[in-house]
């Protein structure tokens, strides 16, 4: 069974691939979706294609299906045009399949099902990468605007920290916004040197 | 209000949708529309067919393509409002327009010229010339074999199609990959605006009311929703109105330019707005109104005939078998009474007319039609 995993990141095509290899499919190759990789895949002759529902690329590579002679016929597929929870869950998780016309089945079946988990796998990561980016930045500037208070008003960290959060609960907003204000006004007031007149 | 949600593409077509969210149409209408952005045809058709969506921004050819089963993921499709008529342009590099009329704005005047300059120009280029098109199943790629055909191409033999994400054009032209491509906008004025290439045709002076976008839903959604559908159309309706506007223009510009929707810079989005596009870095713009048209002349009403044009192309370039099946199949597709159910007094679609060439199209003689191209499929 000869897999191809077309791919722009890295991580995804990793964390399908390290899957598909536990499961014992070891002959898979990632592509990227650029430049000839259609003429690639033509080569590479799969039985499999996994790809991203979002990759721009669906569009290309269906053309080939269409009009390749070297291949025989490859379908889109979500296994079983009945199995609507099956479907749901593809598409959910952003998996596209196609496979050679003719493959049986049970023997596609466990590929897309480990491609689904893989791939919502790497949609949790994703998210708690993008939470873990937003956090960082909502302490840098929770860290900025403590220093304009204790700057201006003489405070200590904690009792900036309680003025921030005080001011928060009162206008019901999150403390990162009223800091974000904060740091605004004051870039208005007092320019940072060397910007201003 | 009732939950309805609509995949499209990020194009200056999705226009009409996307004002009929952010202006409050289709709230007025009592739905709550979801916009869901796609980056393939492909998705837009997965999504649709599996019920993630209840509506798509589609191509027409590929409306009657996926119900004529020439798709993957076959399913009946209906297109009961039409979004836009026209708004495609056909964008080579600067090697290639060398060989082309040196007063860019004669290319767009005389497509005829441009055809045969663009024929002889073929047999000059260093390779055979690569054209990149958004999809088999688009108008915007039936019109480049209409218009290259009608100086004797066989886009099949003399030069090369090859389907690209409007997305990916621009890097294509940069890298070298293509020659060029035809596309909706803002593809090309954004490689215009790189200097990357020049507009070298307009669709809307290929075909001047040539059939682009509709709304597609499922038949079988179509029939069991019949309310919402209507309540769409009116909604729809209501927008394309709005859009169509000249004072809107630029609101609606920036509205697109939003990294939801079309995310790019609002000036390159509202050319095909205005009708006035740049066709090179620096020169200045030329006017066509109906580069690309929403609502006025019965834009969103869909007809047999419609899905009649695109199944002759199909016979044509040999994408189907003639046959009375296919024929009334992808005429079906075209919901004219849908679209009168809904909007009660609105005005009907003319005929299929306006071709460059000046053929004539008769929907009740297609075959006759037919033998008249060369090339084509015999």
């Amino acid at each position: 069974m000869r897999i191809a995993i077309v791919d722009d990141s890295g991580l995804r095509a990793t964390i399908l691939k390290e899957g598909l290899a536990e499961a014992g499919y070891t002959d898979i190759e990632v592509v990227a979706p650029h430049g000839g990789f259609v003429a690639r895949l033509e080569r590479m002759a799969p039985d499999i294609v996994l790809m991203d529902l979002g990759d721009p690329s669906r569009d290309s590579l269906e053309e080939m299906l269409t009009v390749s002679r070297a291949l025989a016929r490859p379908i889109a597929m979500f296994v079983d045009r009945s199995d609507d929870a099956m479907i749901g869950a593809a598409i959910d998780a952003g998996v596209s399949a196609y496979v050679v016309d003719g493959l049986r089945k049970e023997r596609v079946k466990p590929i897309l099902e480990l491609a689904i988990r893989r791939f919502n796998a790497f949609n949790a990561l994703r998210v708690e990468r993008d939470d873990a980016i937003t956090a960082l930045a909502d302490r840098k500037t929770l860290e900025k605007a403590k220093a304009i208070l204790m700057q201006s008003r003489g405070l200590s960290e904690p009792d900036a920290h309680a003025l921030l959060r005080s001011t928060a609960m009162n206008q019901s907003r999150r403390i990162v916004e009223v800091a974000e204000a904060l740091i605004t006004a004051h870039t208005l007031l007092d320019p940072p040197k060397g910007t201003g007149r | 209000m009732t939950p309805i949600s609509i995949a499209f593409l990020p194009l200056t077509d999705s226009a009409v949708l996307v004002a009929a969210r952010e202006k409050g149409f289709a709230a007025d209408a009592g739905l709550d529309l979801t916009l869901v952005r796609s980056t393939s045809w492909a998705t837009v058709r997965d999504r649709l067919v599996y019920g993630q969506v209840q509506g798509a921004h589609m191509l027409a050819p590929l409306a009657v393509a996926v119900t004529l089963g020439l798709s993957q993921q076959p399913a009946p499709l209906v297109a009961p409002f039409r979004l836009n008529l026209n708004g495609n342009a056909l964008t080579l590099s600067a090697e290639f327009t060398a060989a082309l009329d040196p007063v860019l704005a004669n290319r767009i005047d005389d497509p005829v010229a441009t055809a045969y300059d663009f024929a002889s120009a073929i047999g000059m280029h260093r390779r055979k010339p690569v054209v990149g098109v958004v999809h088999r199943f688009s108008t915007h790629a039936l019109m480049l074999r209409y218009w290259l055909g009608f100086a004797g191409i066989d886009p099949d033999r003399d030069l090369v199609l090859r389907v690209l994400p409007p997305s990916l054009m621009v890097e294509a032209l940069r890298a070298g990959e293509i020659d060029g491509f035809m596309a909706g906008e803002p593809w090309s004025s954004v490689a215009v605006s790189e200097g990357l290439g020049q507009i070298a045709a307009f669709g809307s002076r290929l075909w001047r009311r040539g059939v682009e976008k509709v709304l597609a839903t499922r038949t079988d959604w179509a029939e069991a929703n019949p309310g919402t559908l209507d309540a769409l159309l009116v909604a729809l309706d209501q927008s394309a109105a709005w859009c169509d506007a000249p004072q809107n223009h630029e609101p609606l510009a920036a509205m697109l330019a939003d990294p939801a929707y079309v995310d790019r810079p609002a000036e390159l989005i509202l050319p095909a707005l205005s009708g006035r596009l740049a066709l090179g870095l620096g020169e200045v713009p030329v006017s066509d109104p109906d580069f690309l048209m929403l609502h006025r002349e019965a834009v969103g009403a869909p007809s047999p005939d419609h899905g009649l044009w695109i199944y002759s192309q199909f016979v044509r370039w040999g994408i189907v078998e003639a046959s009375d099946v296919a024929k009334a199949a992808a005429a079906a597709v075209f919901r004219t009474d849908l679209y009168q159910r809904a909007l009660v007094d609105a005005p009907l679609a003319g005929p299929v007319e306006g071709f460059f060439d000046d053929r004539e199209f008769a929907p009740a003689r297609i075959a006759d039609y037919l033998r008249g191209f060369h090339p084509g499929a015999e």
